[in-house]
């Protein structure tokens, strides 16, 4: 028996190789870089590993758009026009989340606790916070799960399907416990979405067993083929199908399997929730989006009303569920799980602008919520020493945010009317494109649904921004709470994602013809 | 013997794991729910490769594993925070957030 050595094109995969390496560079630097030196050091390579991916990115666009993609690592990976444009936004969107993530406030304060393993409270923890430790290792976490989420849409066998979602979930099930205020409530957010996710993965698991046991391979393609032709495995066919998406719908947060999200989203540090919120679910829809279009056709029969059905639900319970809530890291989750809807509906409609519609979305949705989650982390409370301590989360707290801080109020003001679908933002280029899409698949009752859930969302997206700019604060203006400046990080994420909100609305037809090549499938 | 009895006993762990994971509430055991389910997951894979007649469901067993090790060490760093934290590892006891 003779080896043969598998023929690797190193250079399509320099994007996920350069987030990895940086990765496992930056567990290096926590072992040998002095702790003075050590954040910087991190922030520094993070920032150029993400930058490196994006150019990465843009220089292998013209070589897969001309071919159409390839199959690298011996058809693990499957690099074409949807899989780059889903490693670029997840590669973009990880560098403004992660300037969020690296920013701290004026007394050096990042959102992370200084010491994730010492109790809540105990005296460890005070002698930590004392001496000003940081806990650096979230960068390389951030760079592992930006990795796992830039391989998880290009897989194209279901084994590299399950060791990305791995890759990509266990760092945030940590990253989720590790914040510096509010610790009990970040725990708990860790604990709920680490068991509740691996419950998923396991169900994921055992539907690529079944898989396995309907094609004889756990390849796409393999399965694609066996799909076509009639057997009597059908019942595993079904059944497989079922529980692996099962496992996606629940990355994606998307009703009956959406209970962890708003515990997850309101526990976690606020900036670790925007970059799971939007780098997830971008991964997350990539992945879908592969396996429904490449896989399923055979099965549109079986599949599409399924997924309808998941859509039109979570949208409803997205929405209303949204209407009711008081905490503003809480009303965003349920908006995410209203918009998980909306792109599912890009995603059923199965027709080629579908897939562009939905790439559309998901970068819309990315820049908002990033955004939105930047500002909530600079709106915080004050105790009564007049230090900055936690975010100020409830609504309340942000009655007359307009008239103490207007150009913060602004930029969340445009966030959430891109997230409610105005004209003129990237929510309503996003919205556009799935919602015709979908009325190009003959689904325009799915349409129907989605445009009267998104005209009932308006309703809480503006009274936040009536509270903010309309409503007079209880007491004095501006008691208890104030708006933080950090060291400026933030202050540009916000300032990237503003931007490309208004770009993508205003002058989204460079983007969507972008989209349109590249959104074909290498089978 | 008949290979599909495998297939049946791993369906039949899979769903001791699953309700195990639903019933119980101490996190430790809701977490032996799940590594049961990956288990499970594992016999299906080898049995559908020896029907098959096929490698790759013995190598993504192996895989699991490796996976499943990997989810123990981060799933159990966050269930003994949280048992230092509170004394307790029950799942009912973690219920400050709700809407």
């Amino acid at each position: 028996m003779t080896f043969e050595a598998p023929d690797i094109q190193w250079a399509y995969l320099i994007p996920v190789a350069a987030v990895l390496g940086a990765g496992v560079l930056g567990v290096l630097v926590e072992a040998f870089v002095p702790r003075r030196a050590r954040r910087v050091t991190q922030i520094s390579l993070a920032l150029v590993a993400l930058a490196g991916a994006v150019v990465a990115v843009a220089a292998l666009w013209s070589d897969v758009s001309d071919s159409g993609g390839v199959k690298v690592l011996d058809g693990a990976l499957v690099v074409d026009g949807p899989a780059l444009v889903l490693q670029g936004v997840v590669a973009l969107l990880g560098l403004v989340a992660l300037l969020v993530i690296a920013d701290r406030t004026e007394s050096g304060e990042d959102a992370f606790a200084s010491a994730v393993a010492a109790v809540p409270g105990s005296d460890t923890e005070a002698e930590a916070t004392r001496r000003g430790l940081a806990q650096t290792e979230v960068f390389p976490l951030v760079l592992f799960a930006l990795g796992g989420m830039m391989l998880f849409p290009a897989t194209a066998d279901l084994l590299t399907l399950f060791v990305a979602l791995e890759v990509l979930s266990l760092p945030l099930y940590l990253l989720a416990g590790m914040a510096r205020r509010r610790r009990l409530l970040s725990q708990e957010a860790s604990m709920k979405y680490f068991l509740l996710g691996a419950y998923a993965s396991a169900f994921l698991l055992f539907g690529i067993a079944l898989l396995y046991g309907f094609a004889g391979s756990v390849k796409l393609t393999d399965i694609a083929a066996a799909v076509g032709t009639p057997s009597d495995l059908d019942p595993l066919l079904l059944g497989g199908v079922v529980l692996v998406l099962v496992g996606l719908l629940f990355k994606v947060g998307a009703v009956p399997f959406h209970a962890w999200t708003p515990d997850a989203y309101q526990g976690a540090p606020t900036p670790i929730t925007g970059f799971m919120a939007a780098c997830t679910k971008v991964a997350a829809f990539g992945a879908m989006l592969r396996l429904v279009y490449v896989v399923l056709p055979p099965l549109e029969w079986d599949v599409v009303p399924l997924l309808s059905g998941v859509a039109v639900l979570t949208m409803l319970v997205g929405t209303v569920v949204a209407i009711v809530q008081t905490d503003v890291k809480r009303m965003l989750a349920y908006s995410s799980i209203a918009h998980a809807g909306f792109i599912l509906v890009g995603v059923v409609a199965l027709t080629a602008s579908g897939v562009s519609g939905v790439l559309v979305y998901l970068l819309a949705y990315g820049l908002a919520t990033i955004g939105a989650f930047a500002v909530v982390t600079l709106v915080r409370e004050v105790n009564a020493d007049g230090a900055v301590v936690a975010e100020a989360t409830h609504l309340s707290q942000w009655a007359g945010l307009g008239k103490r801080s207007p150009l913060l109020a602004g930029a969340f003001t445009l966030f959430l009317l891109s997230f409610a679908g105005i004209p003129l933002t990237a929510g309503f280029t996003g919205k556009f494109a799935v919602f015709t899409a979908a009325v190009e698949g003959d689904l325009w009752w799915l349409a129907l649904v989605g445009v009267l859930a998104s005209a009932a969302a308006v309703f809480f997206y503006v009274r936040l921004i009536v509270l903010m700019y309309f409503t007079d604060p209880a007491g004095t203006p501006g008691e208890g709470t104030t708006v933080i400046g950090g060291e400026g990080f933030t202050i540009v994420a916000i300032g990237a994602a503003a931007l490309g909100t208004i770009l993508l609305g205003v002058l989204p037809s460079p983007i969507l013809e972008l989209l349109a090549d590249a959104a074909r499938f290498l089978p | 013997m008949n290979l599909s009895n495998y297939l049946v006993l791993s369906v039949l762990l899979f769903s001791i794991g699953a309700t195990t994971v639903l019933v119980r509430r101490n996190a430790i055991i809701v977490f032996m729910g799940v590594e049961l389910m990956l288990n499970a997951a594992n016999l299906a894979f080898v049995t559908f490769a020896r029907m098959h007649g096929d490698l790759t469901g013995q190598v993504v067993a192996f895989f699991v594993m490796v996976v499943a090790a990997a989810e123990v060490v981060v799933g159990l760093a966050i269930i003994v925070a949280i048992y230092r934290t509170r004394r307790s590892a029950s799942v009912d006891d973690v219920n400050l957030l709700k809407s």
